[in-house]
């Protein structure tokens, strides 16, 4: 009886929950809201007519789709030099026992917990100290910081689960080291780095602050936008890139969430 | 007669500690040779040794004749059956048994037939499509077994092999390894801290003691004359008999080992030894009695059978044994 009690939430606390989930959900409602808004130069509530034509508008503009090119590219390569150094960094933090281990681990994380803002002017200054320009490749080095840690921490928690004998049983039964990665190692990890590849994906996507210090003259899509609120012509689009920007980063999202939870079940059994 | 394993001088240090510590061993073809000691006694690291997980930090290992050193696990004819079977998870059980086959580039169908194959050599037949985690600790076991065989080494390692199976099985599939050797003919290298499971199994075995061999020979040999103190201790209970009561025996050693069972609560007949005590303590073990004797302050176990019955505590008794059972001993 006492559980039947405790089970049940009381009614407030409901509303509590609610409340706060609407509070968070509902401003994004608003932006699909306003993509459709036929006022051009503020937001007005209620809109005072409903229309698709900034869809079009959007379309036909070549500054959203060079931003949009930019972001996908920078995302891309961001990505994937994360999935190649942050597997390495796991692999050997995971797998081997060295003098620093402990702190490589700690250094590896740090770029995530440091403020973006630090992180910016630190390769700020890195860049013009060692007189790089900025460029493509400075916005992916950028982002390389934080993408790496998302993909290590996936895949360190995976790779602590692979059993040592695992590697060596490989091994033993002939299979030289590329064959064991293949075989055994990737079939492991994988979907962990899906998921963390999907994260550094959605992070770089979206990321404004360390891209504002290293991008230069160039605009991804976050920054884009920003420019594009300060102006009062054409409004409305931001909203319809804004509503392309969720639906693209929140795809990757949910399928990160289910690709690590079924992969409990997968790996779990390491005898 | 072919020497499949051969160990020249071997040591493995880990900075100052000498798992492997001059180790010379030859293991012939065919053989069922079991490594026994406690852990960290090193046989675990000859084991690894073989397998080629480790490399030694001197001497000389031959495998039927080649030089091991330097040899990369996946080419050496040697596979292993790991202590926590390591089947690998993400693969059903006949993908795990076809594992080596595939990495050398069998065919599929081939493959598939040689696993099946080694499936039903260890009894499971028909469990292919399973996954590990579905089997019981006693078949994840047997398909550890035919992964490893289906490869056909020339020599099998096993790690432990027995040590997570419940007591019952344990037995049953100690028969089962012996008379699969014995109808493959492989060699087999055995690392076991159990030495009733050595001592049953073993062709030829070797006791360990902090990196080096304390004692090789036949289970027999090892059991009724052991070499050293470490031994008489490890393998069984044997009594080790001080300097002083060797001397009152007329037996010129500092230690001498005598064995429970060799030692009868009888008065000596024609030639036997005999010494006189008191008894100290006595347990009911099912077959036999095990009695403990006070002599001399030392004291000595006796198993007897338990159909003698057990004298009570207290009472004086006279031990006789055979002069034969009693071993001179090295200080060790």
């Amino acid at each position: 009886m006492l559980s039947e009690k405790s089970n049940r939430a009381p009614f407030g606390l409901k509303i509590a929950a609610a409340a706060g989930l609407a509070f968070m959900h509902l401003p994004i409602l608003l932006i699909f809201l306003y993509a459709f808004t036929t006022e051009e130069k503020s937001y007005q509530f209620p809109p005072p007519g409903l229309t698709t034509q900034w869809f079009t508008t959007a379309w036909g503009r070549p500054d959203v789709w060079a931003a949009l090119t930019l972001s996908v590219k920078v995302a891309s390569i961001a990505t994937a030099a994360a999935l190649v150094l942050g597997t390495l960094c796991a692999a050997a933090v995971s797998q081997t026992r060295f003098f620093g281990r402990e702190t490589i681990s700690l250094l590896v994380i740090l770029p995530i917990a440091l403020p973006g803002i630090i992180t910016g002017i630190a390769l700020r200054s890195a860049f013009s100290i060692a007189e790089i320009p900025f460029s493509f490749w400075t916005i992916v080095l950028g982002h390389a910081t934080f993408c790496i840690v998302v993909v290590y921490n996936n895949a360190v928690a995976r790779f602590r689960r692979i059993s040592g004998s695992l590697i060596e049983a490989s091994m033993d039964l002939g299979a030289d080291g590329f064959q064991t990665f293949r075989y055994v190692i990737l079939p492991n990890i994988g979907t962990a780095l899906l998921a963390g590849g999907m994260l550094a994906f959605a992070l770089s996507f979206d990321e404004v602050i360390v891209t504002t210090f290293t991008a230069g003259q160039q605009s991804t899509l976050p920054i884009w936008m920003l420019e594009e609120l300060i102006r009062p012509r054409q409004r409305p689009v931001t909203n319809v890139v804004a509503m392309v920007v969720v639906i693209v980063t929140f795809l990757p999202i949910l399928g990160a969430y289910y690709l690590t939870r079924d992969g409990d079940q997968i790996a779990g059994a390491g005898k | 007669m072919t020497t499949a394993v051969l160990f020249d001088n071997v040591s493995r240090h880990f900075g100052a500690v000498r798992a492997v510590d001059r180790v010379d061993l030859e293991i012939a073809e065919g053989e069922f040779f079991a490594m026994l000691g406690p852990s960290g006694s090193g046989k675990t690291t000859c084991l690894r040794l073989m397998a080629g997980f480790e490399q030694p930090t001197g001497g000389h290992i031959e495998i039927f004749g080649e030089t091991a050193e330097g040899v990369p696990p996946y080419r050496r004819s040697v596979n292993t059956v790991f202590q926590d079977y390591a089947l690998f998870p993400h693969l059903s059980i006949l993908e795990n048994v076809a594992y080596g086959l595939m990495v050398k580039g069998v065919g599929r169908e081939e493959r598939r037939k040689a696993a099946e194959d080694a499936l039903a050599m260890v009894k499971l037949p028909g469990y292919g499509g399973r996954r590990p985690g579905q089997l019981s600790g006693g078949q994840r076991q047997r398909v550890a077994l035919a992964r490893a065989l289906v490869n056909k080494p020339k020599v099998l390692l096993l790690d432990e092999p027995l040590g997570a199976l419940d007591l019952k099985l344990r037995e049953q599939m100690q028969e089962e390894l012996k008379s699969l050797q014995k109808s493959l003919g492989i060699t087999f290298v055995f690392v076991t801290h159990d030495q009733g499971e050595a001592l049953s199994m073993a062709d030829r075995l070797a006791v360990f003691n902090e990196g080096r061999i304390q004692q090789l020979g036949t289970p027999e040999e090892v059991y009724t004359r052991p070499k050293t103190r470490f031994v008489a201790d490890f393998v069984g209970s044997s009594n080790v008999l001080t300097a002083k009561l060797c001397r009152t025996l007329g037996l010129n050693a500092s230690f001498a080992s005598l064995r429970p069972e060799a030692v009868a609560i009888a008065p000596p007949m024609n030639g036997a030894l005999s010494l006189s005590g008191t008894v100290a303590s006595r347990s009911f073990l099912g077959a036999t009695n095990r009695i403990v004797v006070e002599v001399e302050g030392a004291r000595i176990a006796v198993a007897s059978p338990a159909t003698r019955g057990a004298p009570a505590i207290g009472s004086p008794v006279t031990l006789s044994f055979a002069a034969h059972d009693l071993h001179p001993m090295e200080d060790a």
